[in-house]
């Protein structure tokens, strides 16, 4: 191989129908029909998935671990927010 | 015993078979590890396949000897593969374009043998045929990025291919157990498939902007068990544990 390398793609896939896409890694293609073929072939040969998302990885945005304080600190004490303070009827199933 | 439909289905086996154990050999030393991951999964599809054409085969025969017999304990001259398929991958261009070769061929030979009147060729015609069309999309994505690539790639691969054509013939020929078992309305007709197959491969390679080789000289032998000196070779990584450790179970 080249000293220059493919770029690297992230992989989301849904493992059936009804449930939503998920992160399973990533891997290095020369394009997006390529990083698809690539996913099958790493990813799905186990029958994971029936449908596959591909993103190349720098169009991912990603929070900096450097401010987790002010971005997720705030939330700890505030277990109010969850919705666990009401009574539910029982007819209500899935909340 | 059906001697031809034994030999027929040999015949059909040994290509998958053959082929299947030279993309093995790029189990880690594939040119980076999606492709790597990819050949392999073609030689495991290929495998899969043989099982199930040796298990009908083992039946057929009807003399005790199982799949994995006939798989591993034939001479090189019972092998009967068509020469394309054992030819060594020699670099990723190589691989390729053998792959792409062989597939577009078995992908239309097995648009055909899922007609076949026998209902367990049929059967595992209709089985092989998704795992094939894959194949082939594989095959031809890679001969085109190669061929429409760097000026490196496209030498490379028109090189394999202009060498690897010389055994593209030998796809057509028919054998002895192949006419009988067409005349029996089981087998495929391999003369009727060699249009089709030429004009879909130049399609290809015009799109890979290469050029299709214009011969009139093939190399032939395969089918009656007559190989390349690559064949030997093969075998003997093929064969090693049941030749070492014979009946060897795990």
């Amino acid at each position: 191989m080249s000293d220059k390398n493919w770029p690297l793609w992230e992989v989301f896939v849904r493992s059936k129908n009804g449930l939503e896409h998920r992160h399973f890694g990533s891997l290095h293609a020369a394009d997006a029909d390529m990083a698809l073929e690539n996913a099958r072939d790493v990813y799905t040969r186990r029958n994971e998935g029936v449908s596959i998302w591909v993103v190349e990885s720098k169009y991912i945005t990603a929070s900096n671990p450097e401010n987790n304080g002010e971005l997720f600190e705030p939330a700890q004490d505030k277990v109010y927010r969850h919705p666990t303070f009401y009574d539910l009827p029982d007819e209500v199933k899935h909340m | 015993m059906n001697k031809e439909l034994y030999q027929y289905i040999l015949g059909i086996a040994d290509n998958s078979l053959i082929l299947g154990q030279r993309l093995g050999e790029l189990c880690g030393h594939g040119p980076t590890l999606e492709t790597d991951i990819a050949c392999t999964n073609i030689s495991l599809d290929l495998f899969g396949q043989v099982r199930s054409y040796f298990q009908y085969a083992a039946k057929i025969a009807g003399d005790g000897r199982t799949e994995d017999d006939i798989a591993m304990l034939r001479k090189e001259r019972e092998y009967v593969n068509v020469l394309l398929v054992e030819q060594p991958n020699t670099n990723f261009a190589y691989t390729i374009a053998k792959q792409f070769l062989f597939d577009v061929y078995h992908l239309a030979f097995l648009k055909e043998l899922m007609k076949s009147t026998d209902l367990t060729l049929s059967a595992i015609a209709n089985k092989c045929i998704k795992e094939v069309s894959y194949h082939e999309r594989f095959s031809s994505d890679w001969l085109i990025r190669l061929g429409d690539g760097t000026e490196e790639s496209r030498e490379k691969i028109q090189e394999a291919i202009n060498d690897l054509w010389l055994y593209t013939d030998e796809l057509f020929h028919m054998t002895d157990a192949d006419t009988k078992i067409v005349e029996d309305g089981i087998g495929v007709d391999l003369t009727l498939l060699k249009d089709v197959y030429y004009q879909n491969v130049s399609q290809v390679l015009e799109q890979a902007t290469l050029d299709t080789p214009d011969l009139k000289y093939f190399h032939k032998g395969g089918k009656q068990g007559i190989h390349t000196e690559h064949l030997g070779y093969l075998l003997a990584d093929l064969q090693y544990m049941q030749k070492t450790y014979p009946n060897m179970n795990w």
